[in-house]
C-alpha cells in the first residue's frame, strides 16, 4: 500500500446531512410559533370533533373515536408537510438563507432530504402525541398493529403533500405563501372529509371530492380501521398520479427559482 | 502551476444589461487582488462566474482548472456574498460547525470564530447580531473550511473604522500563510493597503490590471491644485493635458500626467494662479481619473 495519505477532495456526505438535519431541527424548535402550533392544532381538533363523538359507533359497527383519530392523523402529517415546505421554502427565499446556501460546496440535494427528514420526524412527533391524547382524554386505543399501520400510512402517503409544498414555496414570496396554502390547504382538507366526513358533505362538493388527493390519502388512515369507502389500491394509485402531478409543479417551480438566481 | 482562477473572454447578460463584457483575468495561487469598480460595474457579477454560481453567456470560468460548479474545485474555496441571510434562530458557534461540515477539511470552529473576532458572541443567536457582527459572522463562514481561495464580496460593508481596521488585519494575516484571496471593494484605499494587484472595472470591462504602484504611477500621476483671481470655466483648460477635472468657482483640482505644460499653458493664457500645489495622487484619484479617461476615450471613438 502507498504511504500517500489519501485526500478527500468533497466533504463526507453523511456528515452533511446530520449537520444539516440537526441544525434545521434546532432551528425549528426555536420558533415556538412555527414547532408548537403545528403540533397543538391537531390535538385542539381531537378536542372539538373527536372527543365529543368519541364513544359513538358508526355504521358498520366501526368506533367513531377510531375514525376521527385517523382522521386528525392524515390531517397532521398532511398539514404539517403543506406548511412546512410551502411556507419554510418561501421563507428562506425571502430571507434568502438559500443563497448563504449556495456559496459553499452544500449539494442541493442534502438540504432538500434534510428538510425532508425533519418535516417526518415532526410529523411523526405529531401522530404520537394525538395518538396519546385521543387515548388519555377520550379512551381511544387501537392495537398496537393499527397504530403502527396507520403512522407508517400517513407518513408515506404524504409524499404527494410534500410536492405540493414545495410548489408553493418556491413560486410564493414570502407574504403571500402562508395565504396561499391556507386557501389550498384547507377547503381541500374539508372537502376531502377530513373534518367532517365525507358523505356529510352537500353533493356538489361530493362530486369533487373522490378526485382530491387528501380523499385518497384519507383513505390510507380510514383503511387501518376498516372504515375507507374505495379500495386501497385505488387511494395508493390516486396519490401516485398526483404525486407526479404536483411534483412536476413543484420541480418546474423550484428549476425557475434557481434559473433567477444562478443561470 | 495552474491559475487558481480564471476568467477567459467572460460575458454576462441579464435580458438586455450587458454586465460582464468581455473579461479576462487569470489569478495565481498566493495572489492577493481586489476589484476595484463604480457600483453596477461587474464586480459581483465577476465573482459569481468565478464561484459558478452564475453561468458566462459566452466565454469561460475555471477554477483550479476545474468548472467552477465542480464541487471538488469549489470545495476549495471560502465565500462572502453580499445580500446573504442566515438562519436567525442558529447561535453563531452552531452555524460555524454547519458551515464547517460541508468542507473536507475544515479548520476547528473556535479558531474560525476568533479569526473573526467574534468570540464573545459565539453563543449568541445570528438574528440578533449587529450589522458589523452579522458581516464578521459571513467572514467566519467563509474561512472555516480552511480554503486556499477567499473570495470576499464588499466585505467590510456596515463596519465601522476601527472594526474595518481589525477586519482587514485579519485578512492581511490569513494572506500572509499562502491563501489566494480576491476581494472587491468601492473603498479605494482597503484596495491599496491590502493587495498587491488590482483589478479596475467599469462597465463591465477590465481598464487596468496591475499593482497599485503601478496604478498610481502609470495613470494621473499628479493632482493639481490652485486658486484663481477670478471663476474659471471648462473652455479655461480646453485642450490641455489632464485627465479630470473638478471646477469650484475660483478652486481648482485637476489630474494631469504632464503637470508642466497644462500649468505651462494656463500662465499662457494670462489664467491667474495662488496656493499651487503638485502633489502625487493617491490611488482614489487614479482611479478616477482611469475610469473618466475611458469615458473620453470612448466619446472621442463615438465622434
Amino acid at each position: 500500500m502507498s504511504v500517500a495519505s489519501v485526500r478527500m477532495d468533497v466533504a463526507p456526505a453523511p456528515r452533511m446531512l446530520f449537520m444539516q438535519i440537526r441544525s434545521q431541527l434546532i432551528g425549528y424548535v426555536r420558533i415556538p410559533a412555527f414547532s408548537v402550533t403545528s403540533l397543538a392544532l391537531p390535538l385542539m381538533f381531537w378536542l372539538f370533533f373527536g372527543l365529543p363523538n368519541a364513544h359513538h359507533t358508526m355504521s358498520g359497527g366501526i368506533s367513531a373515536g377510531a375514525y376521527v383519530l385517523c382522521s386528525f392523523a392524515a390531517y397532521a402529517v398532511s398539514s404539517m408537510m403543506v406548511f412546512n415546505f410551502g411556507i419554510g421554502v418561501a421563507n428562506a427565499r425571502g430571507q434568502k438563507t438559500d443563497l448563504l446556501q449556495r456559496a459553499p460546496p452544500l449539494p442541493s440535494w442534502v438540504s432538500i432530504t434534510a428538510n425532508i427528514v425533519n418535516a417526518l420526524i415532526f410529523a411523526l412527533t405529531s401522530v404520537v402525541l394525538l395518538i396519546l391524547f385521543a387515548g388519555a382524554t377520550g379512551g381511544v386505543w387501537l392495537n398496537a398493529g393499527a397504530y403502527l399501520s396507520l403512522i407508517a400510512r400517513v407518513l408515506l402517503g404524504s409524499l404527494p403533500m410534500i410536492g405540493l409544498g414545495m410548489a408553493i414555496g418556491y413560486s410564493a414570496g414570502p407574504n403571500a405563501a402562508p395565504a396561499i396554502t391556507n386557501l389550498i390547504y384547507l377547503p381541500m382538507a374539508f372537502a376531502s372529509g377530513l373534518f367532517v366526513p365525507a358523505e356529510f358533505l352537500p353533493d356538489v362538493v361530493q362530486k369533487v371530492t373522490v378526485y382530491l388527493p387528501l380523499y385518497h390519502y384519507g383513505q390510507l388512515a380510514w383503511d387501518t380501521v376498516g372504515a375507507a369507502s374505495e379500495p386501497i389500491w385505488k387511494a395508493a394509485l390516486g396519490l401516485l398520479i398526483w404525486a407526479v402531478i404536483l411534483f412536476a409543479l413543484a420541480v418546474r417551480a423550484y428549476r425557475l427559482d434557481q434559473t433567477r438566481k444562478f443561470a | 502551476m495552474g491559475n487558481a482562477v480564471e476568467l477567459i473572454g467572460a460575458h454576462k447578460s441579464f435580458g438586455p444589461v450587458q454586465a460582464v463584457r468581455g473579461v479576462d483575468i487569470a489569478i495565481r495561487p498566493g495572489e492577493v487582488v481586489a476589484m476595484l469598480g463604480p457600483n453596477g460595474a461587474g464586480k459581483t457579477t465577476s465573482i459569481n462566474l468565478m464561484l459558478g454560481l452564475r453561468r458566462p453567456t459566452s466565454g469561460s470560468a475555471r477554477l483550479f482548472g476545474l468548472d467552477p460548479a465542480d464541487r471538488r474545485a469549489r470545495s476549495r474555496c471560502g465565500v462572502m456574498l453580499q445580500e446573504s441571510g442566515v438562519p436567525s434562530s442558529l447561535k453563531v458557534r452552531e452555524l460555524v460547525e454547519l458551515f464547517g461540515s460541508y468542507y473536507p477539511r475544515p479548520m476547528a470552529a473556535h479558531r474560525a470564530i476568533a479569526m473573526a473576532g467574534l468570540q464573545e458572541q459565539a453563543g449568541q443567536a445570528a438574528g440578533k447580531l449587529s450589522g458589523g457582527q452579522r458581516q464578521r459572522l459571513y467572514y467566519a463562514l467563509a474561512v472555516c473550511g480552511d480554503p486556499e481561495v477567499l473570495f470576499l464580496d464588499e466585505p467590510t460593508v456596515g463596519m465601522d473604522v476601527e472594526a474595518r481596521r481589525a477586519f482587514l488585519e485579519g485578512i492581511r494575516e490569513f494572506a500572509a500563510s499562502g491563501r489566494t484571496i480576491i476581494l472587491t471593494t468601492h473603498y479605494l484605499e482597503e484596495a491599496d493597503q491590502l493587495a498587491e494587484r488590482i483589478v479596475v472595472i467599469d462597465r463591465g470591462v477590465v481598464i487596468a490590471d496591475a499593482t497599485p504602484t503601478e496604478i498610481k504611477s502609470r495613470v494621473a500621476g499628479k493632482r493639481v491644485s490652485f486658486q484663481s483671481d477670478h471663476p474659471l470655466t471648462e473652455a479655461d483648460f480646453q485642450d490641455l493635458p489632464y485627465t479630470s477635472l473638478d471646477l469650484h468657482e475660483a478652486s481648482v483640482r485637476l489630474l494631469s500626467n504632464e503637470p508642466e505644460s497644462v500649468l505651462r499653458d494656463l500662465f499662457d493664457r494670462g489664467v491667474q494662479i495662488r496656493n499651487l500645489e503638485v502633489v502625487g495622487a493617491d490611488l482614489e484619484e487614479a482611479f478616477i481619473s482611469l475610469t473618466s479617461r475611458d469615458q473620453q476615450t470612448r466619446k472621442e471613438a463615438l465622434s
